[in-house]
């Protein structure tokens, strides 16, 4: 169990706050306090919009412990539209073909369950766009 | 050159003896069983030479055998009690790194001697377990939460890589099978097979589009390089002496969405021009490297970060023909991990090891012509932690 671990990192796992940086403005995530563009201090909080697209992906057949329940699943690194890449699970993917490029959403779902008392670890994953219906 | 990397006045840290033991699947031998077949055998290959400290070189121990402090542990279970005994950690980098902590304490004029292990007891548990502590290389926080494995990283970088430079699906398959052609005579590989390019073709995806002959197997190994300076070294010797002429070491992010170009190791990139700048010597003299293939796609990575291929490139020099023991540059000239097998922070010394010996043409039916000048580069996760050492013929 690690919960003050999990804890700590809620409110960028639940809500993609991400840091903005006050000198060159460049946009952070996950957040890390020093910009990794300029190198200056940058703690301004920052509200991603969770809208982005897949820049790579693929499918995990062998999964860990904590993640085999869910295996296989689609990993993918996403480029979010305020410019910063992340890691995260691609889901609700249904039956249209993934590619590079294809639009997605960020969604809240299970990420692992941790160890036998079965702690759980909620967090972001990304979704293909729904398109909103004419 | 690099202010991280400065060159030392005059490198006289000598390769004294090496020695590998055979990768595998040794259910019946112990952690410190392995390590002391290495030590043993690593001595006696350097005529007797006793070491004043040892550098371990691991990573998996503490997870997969519930063990640390494996420097006195080993010290003491080898026939080197008493001596100065130390881990080095860098996950896949460990070897190199463990290689560059004794070669600086030799340096410093502290040591003469000291020998570097790589060991690594894999398959003390399965599956799921292995992989749980595979995944440690990554960023806990930000990858390993998500299920993201070496692996998944692995195909992340290829599938971005192949789509990027509008490479075929099968233009890595010649890393593989080169390195499965180099086992076939190596009795220390777990895989002594040749791989065709029907049988990668058809191969079981592991982490789509990553394929189980573009990923190298974790298993138990061992291996040992013993240092000494000039002074120190046998005056009589069968064999070439083998000098370290460049050592330098780099690092970058461990996630990949924290690399600012993923399709750069950079780490691998900075430490290799250090290291050339150290010895100054460029790619072009390179006559043969051992560079880290945990998977294939790193193989191409290494190849255009160490000056060997432009960007984009680095998989037709394999797609051509041109990494085989007559290659212009042969890489993973015993299997590397492909098909040796990968002992995960041991990788590192094997690598060392194998350039050694093709340096003294004690490599058999894996020899590479005229080697003067070696080069390996161990690499940690995707390159996070990288150490290039450049290695030469007296
Ligand atoms: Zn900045």
């Amino acid at each position: 169990m690690e919960v003050s671990r999990h804890w700590r990192l809620k409110k960028q796992r639940y809500a993609l706050e991400g840091e903005v940086c006050p000198h060159c403005h460049a946009k952070i995530f996950p957040p890390r306090d020093v910009c990794p563009d300029c190198g200056l201090d940058a703690r301004t909080l920052y509200q991603f919009s969770g809208r982005g697209e897949v820049y790579s992906f693929a499918k995990v057949q062998d999964a860990p412990e904590a993640h085999s329940e869910q295996s296989p699943y689609t990993v993918a690194l996403i480029r979010l539209e305020e410019g910063p890449l992340v890691t995260a699970q691609l889901t609700d993917i249904g039956d249209q073909p993934l590619e590079v490029g294809s639009p997605v959403e960020m969604v809240t779902r299970k990420l692992r369950s941790d160890g036998e008392r079965g702690m759980l670890v909620y967090g972001y994953k990304f979704r293909p766009l729904l398109r909103p219906s004419i | 050159m690099s202010p991280r990397n400065p060159s030392p006045p005059a490198h006289d840290v000598f390769i004294a003896g090496v020695s590998l033991t055979k990768a595998g699947e040794h259910w019946q031998t112990s952690l410190r069983e392995l390590a002391f077949e290495a030590v043993r055998l690593a001595q006696i290959d350097a005529g007797g030479l006793v070491p004043q400290a040892l550098y371990v070189a691991n990573a998996f121990a503490p997870i997969l055998s519930h063990q640390i402090q494996l420097g006195a542990l080993i010290a003491d279970f080898s026939g080197l009690r008493g001596i100065e005994a130390v881990t080095v950690e860098a996950a896949g980098a460990s070897g190199g790194m463990a290689l560059r902590q004794a070669f600086l304490a030799l340096m410093s004029g502290q040591l003469e001697t000291a020998m570097v292990l790589g060991v690594e007891k894999m398959t003390d548990k399965i599956g799921p377990a292995v992989l749980s502590a595979l995944a440690t290389t990554t960023d806990a926080d930000h990858e390993a939460v998500h299920g993201i494995t070496p692996a998944a990283q692995a195909a992340l970088l290829m599938q971005r890589y192949l789509y990027e430079y509008e490479a075929p699906s099968n233009a890595l398959a010649g890393f593989s099978i080169n390195s499965h052609a180099n086992a076939v005579t190596n009795p220390n590989a777990i895989f002594q097979r040749a791989l065709s390019e029907e049988a990668y073709t058809k191969a079981a995806m592991v982490c789509e589009p990553l394929n189980i002959m573009d990923a190298a197997p974790s298993v138990d190994g061992a291996a040992a390089v013993l240092l000494a300076r000039r002074s120190v070294l046998p005056s009589e010797s069968e064999t070439p002496r083998v000098r370290i002429l460049g050592s330098a070491s780099a690092t970058s992010a461990l996630a990949l969405h924290d690399q600012p170009d993923i399709l750069t190791f950079t780490a691998a990139a900075e430490s290799a021009h250090a290291a050339y700048a150290q010895s100054g010597l460029k790619a072009k003299d390179i006559d043969v490297f051992e560079l880290h293939d945990q998977f294939s796609i790193f193989s191409a990575l290494s190849l255009e970060a160490a000056g060997f291929a432009e960007k984009g490139q680095g998989w037709r020099l394999a797609h051509d023909g041109q990494i085989g023991l007559q290659g212009r540059i042969p890489i993973t000239t015993f299997g590397g991990s492909t098909a040796r097998g990968d002992s995960g922070g041991a990788t590192g010394v094997y690598q060392l090891a194998e350039v050694v010996l093709q340096l003294q043409k004690r490599a058999d039916k894996n020899q590479v012509m005229d080697t003067k000048i070696g080069m390996a580069q161990c690499l940690g996760g995707i390159g996070s932690t990288a150490c290039t050492h450049i290695l030469g013929r007296e």
